[in-house]
């Protein structure tokens, strides 16, 4: 894991001003057979530099939530607030990591950055724009591989540009829908030390969805556990307490961590047990 | 290698055994064609000449032509009409399928209109193409290349217009984040992602012109071309017309199959990831 050669200087970020505000958000899909509401009075405040994890079964409408805060999708009830702005549309400071990568096959790693880079800072030079885009790439270690097209690639590399080109235009928040789920478990590994590598030295915020408990016990400050659809609600918020830098053998060592991990699986496989139609 | 070979041949050989076994099928099914229409053809009073008379009554057709009048001359006059046509058809109809495949209310609005016009059948434009260019210098000729024009467009528009709007939602949810500019987002996501459907277009398209300008030729008076060159054989009918039709025929088939296939190998090539 290499570190940014000119990083952006990690600002501690004592505030306890909330960044993010999810605010009373409910969803409702009119249906033939009467309204289905996917959430139902969502409450979440997120501060600024803080990593979040979302954790619940499929269908729970986390996926919803999260599409509320990158924009794509809007409340039907209350709002998000992010900077304390109502968040409408889809915008570049909040800069989404998707699980299936969506990079443009016909752009070579390079150009899928740098088409993110300089649609962002068009008033940037030509030699700055070039300096992000290699420093972000270097910065997640794909250096020799920046001519390649995505599919010369494998699927961490693939996401590793996805990561890049995400950090790659300073967004306010990231946002990570399941993003390793769809590799294989050492590549899983490698590539969740790497995002946190770069979150302990950028301090961005971070908010991201996943189906692992051990991820996000890993990853974040807070795990929010999301209990079933319809009518999703947060269940319950568990703070994640291991010291930073965290190294995962001491993580997975502490008592706490069987002590945390035990409270996630009863949420997840007792109290809010998937029960299969 | 993991599996040894009994007889080791080095690849080139192998791959000229591949070919020649390749050309087996067709070469043997074309002779026995060949040989059928010689057998029918070959009772003194036929009025269709066998293959061996045709090819023994055109050696001089096909030496001489590229002289002004000669066959081959004809055919690059046909050609070079379904150019003009098609070119002008395919930068407008890629033109227009992407403003109608971005606009709902332009592609809702205009598609009874494409619909009804995409059927018409090349030849039922003459008529109107004719009047169109009586007052231009060239008449038939340019008749003929609005006739090549209007014809190929439907299915390039049509096409475009589809592939604009199988954009995956993965690539459109990039934009949406970064908010790309229009330009941006044309050049680096709408063109690339819709290329595979502009080239299918283009390849009906090229195929449709081609046979629009043989039948329109052979309608218009004074237009030339590889039409004109059969139906010219026809009326006069001497000896040898017939002969030189079938070889004619054959030629437009030909150009028609590698027009095809140019089309075909230039989508290849920029589709290809």
């Amino acid at each position: 894991m290499q570190t940014l050669t000119s990083p952006i200087v990690a600002t501690e970020k004592t505030t306890d001003q909330p960044f993010l505000v999810i605010d009373q958000v409910s969803k409702v899909y009119p249906t033939k057979t009467g309204d289905y509401t996917v959430l139902d009075g969502i409450d979440l405040s997120v501060k600024e530099g803080e990593f979040v994890c979302v954790i619940g079964h499929s269908g729970c409408g986390k996926s919803t939530l999260l599409d509320m805060v990158s924009g794509f999708n809007t409340p039907t009830s209350g709002q998000v607030l992010l900077n304390g702005k109502a968040i409408t549309t889809p915008g570049p400071d909040r800069m989404v990591v998707f699980q299936n990568y969506c990079l443009l096959p016909w752009k070579t790693v390079y150009e899928n950055v740098h088409l993110a880079v300089s649609a962002v800072f068009p008033e940037k030079s030509k030699v700055e724009k070039d300096e992000i885009v290699r420093a972000n790439l270097h910065m997640v270690g794909l250096d020799e591989a920046i001519d390649k097209k995505p599919g010369q690639i494998s699927g961490g590399m693939k996401q590793r540009v996805s990561i890049a080109r995400a950090l790659s235009i300073r967004p306010e928040i990231l946002i990570l829908d399941e993003p390793f789920g769809a590799l294989d478990a050492i590549t899983k590994e490698e590539l969740q030390e790497e995002l946190l590598d770069i979150w302990e030295e950028h301090r961005i915020t971070v908010m991201m969805i996943t189906h692992d408990i051990d991820e996000a016990l890993f990853l974040c400050d807070r795990l929010v556990m999301m209990s079933n659809g319809p009518s999703a609600k947060i269940g319950e918020i568990l703070e994640i307490p291991f010291d930073r830098p965290r190294d995962r053998a001491v993580v997975m060592e502490d008592p706490r961590y069987i002590q945390l991990r035990n409270q996630a699986l009863d949420f997840l496989y007792n109290r809010f047990a998937h029960h299969e139609d | 290698m993991a599996t040894a070979s009994v007889r080791p041949a080095s690849p080139i050989a192998e791959k000229m055994i591949e070919t020649f076994q390749s050309l087996i099928p067709p070469v043997v099914c074309s002779s026995v064609t060949l040989l059928i229409w010689q057998l029918l053809c070959s009772s003194a009073d036929s009025k269709m000449p066998g293959p061996i008379k045709v090819i023994s009554q055109t050696v001089g057709t096909i030496t001489g032509g590229f002289s002004e009048t000669g066959i081959w001359m004809q055919l690059l006059n046909s050609l070079t009409r379904v150019g003009i046509g098609y070119v002008a058809a395919s930068i407008l109809g890629i033109a227009i399928g992407v403003t109608i495949g971005v606009n709902k209310f332009l592609r809702e609005g205009f598609d009874p209109l494409i619909q009804i016009l995409r059927t018409v059948p090349p030849l039922a434009w003459l008529p109107i193409s004719t009047i169109l260019f009586l007052q231009t210098s060239k008449p038939a000729e340019n008749a003929g290349i609005f006739l090549i024009f209007i014809t190929a467009i439907w299915p390039i528009i049509i096409n475009t217009a589809v592939g604009v709007q199988q954009i995956p939602k993965d690539y459109t949810n990039v934009a949406k984040v970064l908010k790309l500019s229009g330009k941006d987002f044309l050049f680096s996501i709408l063109i690339p992602s819709t290329v595979p459907y502009i080239f299918t277009g283009l390849r009906i398209g090229v195929g449709l012109a081609w046979l629009a300008i043989v039948a329109a030729e052979m309608l218009s008076t004074g237009a030339g071309g590889i039409g004109a060159y059969i139906w010219n054989e026809y009326t006069s009918m001497l000896d040898d017309s017939i002969s030189k039709i079938v070889l004619a025929v054959f030629s437009v088939g030909l150009v028609g199959l590698v027009l095809d296939r140019i089309v075909g190998w230039l989508g290849s090539l920029v589709v290809a990831e």
